[in-house]
């Protein structure tokens, strides 16, 4: 419902963004993303996390409120972004004043001169607010640009700010391909040339204006391709895709590859922790275990040094017993659980993952898992005769993990199994009540979902060649939850996305990973609240009007 | 007629609390019979220990001639030919209505989930068929074009019939129905009850329902027992019901029995 706006809301919203950036900037956030400049001489990474508060809430704020006036409308937006602003102004002046360090540690010179961009405290006010007060501005004026408008700029701010803020990886990449020259045009040290962005800019503009003025009519042509052209279609794409994967580490360089094999580490155990609590709805807080036991299990076999077997195993011959071992331990420790529902299990789990843990770095075991010292000396992969040293050959063993899983989670779904789970996650007394054995069911889970994670942390040790029991702490367990949510509950495609998200940009940009914790928060908190479904939520699939549709083939 | 199921001296205590006390009844194979009674009677309690959601305290319940139930797991009875409703219905529902129809079908289908992995002939074949029942049931309960609807997103009516589709799906000797028409409207509950018929007709199975709507119980039932405080007080047909003394006292009080009757029936 819009409704017209009166001064008090105005300043209350203005203040909730004031609050946000204010307490953005004295945890340390702003600082530390000010040092990731932008644009060479224009701005940081800082300025845009500063600016997001104000931003956000006067788009907001302008979307639900009547549309009298442009002069009206754009007075609203920049009354918002200038309100915001005071409470950044007086930490400035107070800053200047007298030594607040004593108390808020992280309001440091840097913070400082980022929020008055090194002037004097009232000419930087002065600025800081004209800045905050344009950001109220330009969110109103998004709210009154016609759609043809907003959207190729909103697209190509976006593409300018993205590559920006990757410019260093980018970077890194680019030098051995193109000339001296030409870097030197695109960047400025690590950060981009004030005109190579608005390039970046200009193109993403132009190409989103002309998308929007022919895109329609080519997707309406591809809509009207017979039934062959389509098909060769949809394999042309999957071909484009498959090439790119298979070739991905040669795009991506060393560094990104081991970003890469992460991400797909954390798919894995995703991708089991996905049936279990996903598909099956048993809420399992100490997956790590698992994880735990895979590794564990390749470091005692394969380990060279002095608490290695050695009898005779090398990665492959041990990865399917760590395999075995770890989705044994799936039914084991889901045995005692198998009567538990929601917060019990979640406890119990909880507590399980903490044992596997103790255990490993228990002195008792000491012989065998080494304690706190861990395991040594595991060795990589090898490959007929080529030990796989590199990230770039590391993500083809995990690559292959990861599609094995993939097709197993996605088949078992499309089962009588994977609808046994689903029964079980939406009514478990019903479910029994048709027919099905929930020991079975819930087992199978457990085990399934056990499997994928043992696989993970196998090839997690092999990879590291070293292994220590605070590696597996609990916060690994709430990532692949965490996860699980951000993508969508039960969703395979969610799992990819989650994991990109939630462990490949944290990995990307040092900055978040010290703050890992809070983005988490916010995020979760911000997907509950706006998309508790996730980013790719779960689709049925549309089983009647496919049989419908195959019938009416036979016939006609 | 034969008998198909018969409860002897049925009996579940919860503590002191006697909620169903040594409750007979004898349901006449290919019938439709009722339980009815007041509020809290012990009827669904009593449909919980016929399906095996409660182990009863004492006695027998012998279904299709010789089988045991009393005592046994849900999953259990349903494998014996009991398929039942729930009076608050209890669909899978973020699964759409084909699924549910599909989980239904679980006693019937037989495939190992390696077979689902690597896709065997046999799987591919179980699978096509029982999406091609499932449709069949679907059809049946009148819910054609709506198998692809998540559950919760059906109208309240053709959830209640999703949920009887679904428990046909087990193919049932015998189905028990829990206030099949509560929260209906007159003429849905009509419409059902002209269902329930059809169902018994073509389907040739056995019902036994608990029911509040007097309508629906006397225009449909062919033998009925009244229960109260967990003990059988009346038995017989519905024009024996009506003019039972005890059953009208049961329902709106001592002393009402003089001036009233339940005649509402068609």
């Amino acid at each position: 419902m819009k409704k017209s706006i009166t001064t008090k809301e105005i300043i209350q919203k203005a203040l909730v963004a004031g609050v946000i950036a204010l307490s953005m900037s004295i945890i340390g956030f702003i600082a530390l993303l000010g040092e990731r400049e932008l644009v060479k001489g224009w701005f940081s990474l800082g300025h845009v996390f500063l600016i997001a508060a104000p931003l956000a809430i006067a788009y907001v704020t302008v979307e639900n409120m009547t549309h009298e006036n442009n002069a009206k409308t754009l007075g609203v937006g920049f009354a918002i972004g200038a309100i915001a602003s005071v409470p950044l102004i007086l930490l400035a002046y107070i800053a200047v004043a007298v030594d607040i360090r004593q108390f808020l540690s992280n309001v440091s010179p840097a913070l400082i001169e980022l929020l008055t961009f090194g002037k004097d405290a009232t000419t930087g006010s002065i600025y800081l607010l004209l800045l905050f007060g344009a950001t109220g501005v330009f969110a109103a004026l998004l709210n009154i640009l016609p759609a043809r408008v907003r959207h190729p700029l909103v697209i190509a701010l976006a593409w300018m700010i993205g590559v920006a803020t990757f410019s260093e990886i980018l970077l890194g990449r680019l030098r051995s391909l193109l000339s001296r020259d030409l870097i030197k045009t695109i960047f400025a040290g690590k950060t981009l040339n004030p005109a190579f962005a608005v390039g970046v800019f200009l193109v993403a503009l132009l190409i989103t204006i002309l998308w929007d003025a022919i895109g329609g009519s080519v997707k309406e042509k591809v809509a009207a391709f017979n039934p062959v052209q389509k098909k060769t279609m949809s394999a042309g794409k999957s071909l484009v895709v498959m090439v790119v994967i298979l070739f991905l580490p040669l795009i991506l360089g060393s560094y990104l590859s081991e970003v890469a094999n992460n991400v797909g580490l954390y798919i894995l155990m995703g991708l089991g922790l996905n049936i279990v609590v996903g598909f099956a709805g048993l809420l399992d807080l100490g997956y790590v275990a698992f994880f735990a036991i895979g590794a564990y299990v390749m470091g005692v076999l394969t380990s060279q040094g002095a608490l290695g077997l050695d009898a005779g195993f090398n990665f492959w011959t041990a990865l399917p017993i760590s395999v075995i071992v770890a989705t044994l331990f799936g039914i084991i420790l889901g045995i005692p659980v198998l009567g538990m529902r929601g917060d019990y299990l979640a406890i119990v789990t909880l507590g399980f993952g903490e044992i596997i843990r103790v255990i490993a770095v228990s002195d008792l075991f000491k012989e065998i898992f080494g304690g706190a010292q861990g395991i040594l000396q595991i060795p990589k992969p090898n490959f007929f005769g080529t030990e796989l040293v590199q990230p770039g050959q590391l993500y083809y063993v995990i690559l292959g993990g990861v599609l094995l899983a993939l097709f197993i989670a996605t088949r078992l779904r499309d089962s009588r199994l994977g609808r046994q789970w689903m029964a079980l996650r939406e009514d478990e007394d019903v479910a029994e009540a048709m027919g099905m054995n929930l020991v079975n069911t819930k087992l199978m889970a457990f085990a399934t979902g056990a499997a994928f994670s043992g696989l993970s942390g196998a090839i997690f040790a092999s990879k590291l060649t070293s292994i220590f029991p605070h590696s597996f702490n609990l916060i690994i367990s709430i990532n692949v939850l965490a996860l699980i949510i951000v993508g969508g509950v039960g969703s395979i495609p969610g799992v990819f996305i989650g994991s990109l998200i939630l462990v490949g940009l944290p990995e990307l940009l040092r900055e978040f990973a010290e703050y890992r914790m809070l983005i988490y928060g916010t995020l979760l908190i911000a997907m509950m609240l706006f998309k508790p479904e996730g980013f790719l939520p779960d689709q049925r699939r549309k089983r009647e009007l496919k049989a419908e549709a195959e019938l009416d083939g036979v016939e006609g | 007629m034969g008998i198909i199921l018969s409860t002897r001296n049925v009996t579940k205590r919860f503590g002191g609390l006697i909620a169903v006390n040594s409750f007979e009844i004898d349901v006449k194979e290919n019938s439709i019979s009722s339980v009815i009674g007041p509020n809290g009677a012990g009827k669904t309690t009593f449909f919980n220990c016929i399906t095996g959601f409660y182990e009863p305290t004492e006695g027998e319940i012998i279904f299709d001639g010789d089988k045991h139930v009393e005592g046994l797991r849900p999953d259990q009875v349903t494998l014996k030919g009991i398929s039942r409703t729930y009076q608050n219905i209890r669909l899978f529902s973020s699964m759409t209505a084909i699924e549910n129809i599909l989980v239904g079908q679980h006693r019937h289908l037989k495939t190992h989930w390696v077979e689902a992995i690597y896709k065997s002939k046999r799987f591919v074949k179980e699978e096509e068929d029982a999406l091609q029942e499932a449709i069949r049931l679907l059809n049946f309960v009148g819910l054609k074009g709506l198998g692809d609807q998540l559950a919760r997103n059906l109208p309240y009516g053709a959830q209640r019939r999703l949920e009887i589709a679904r428990a046909l799906a087990s193919k049932p000797k015998l189905l028990l129905l829990d206030e099949p028409t509560a929260g209906m409207n007159p003429n849905e509950s009509l419409e059902l009850m002209h269902f329930i018929r059809k169902l018994r007709d073509e389907v040739g199975i056995t019902i036994l329902l608990i029911e509040h709507d007097m309508k629906v119980v006397m225009g449909i039932s062919e033998e009925i027992w009244v229960m109260d405080f967990g003990q059988k007080i009346a038995e017989g047909t519905p024009l024996e019901i009506q003019r039972n003394p005890r059953v009208i006292e049961a329902y709106l009080g001592s002393g009402a029995a003089s001036g009233l009757n339940l005649e509402q029936g068609e």
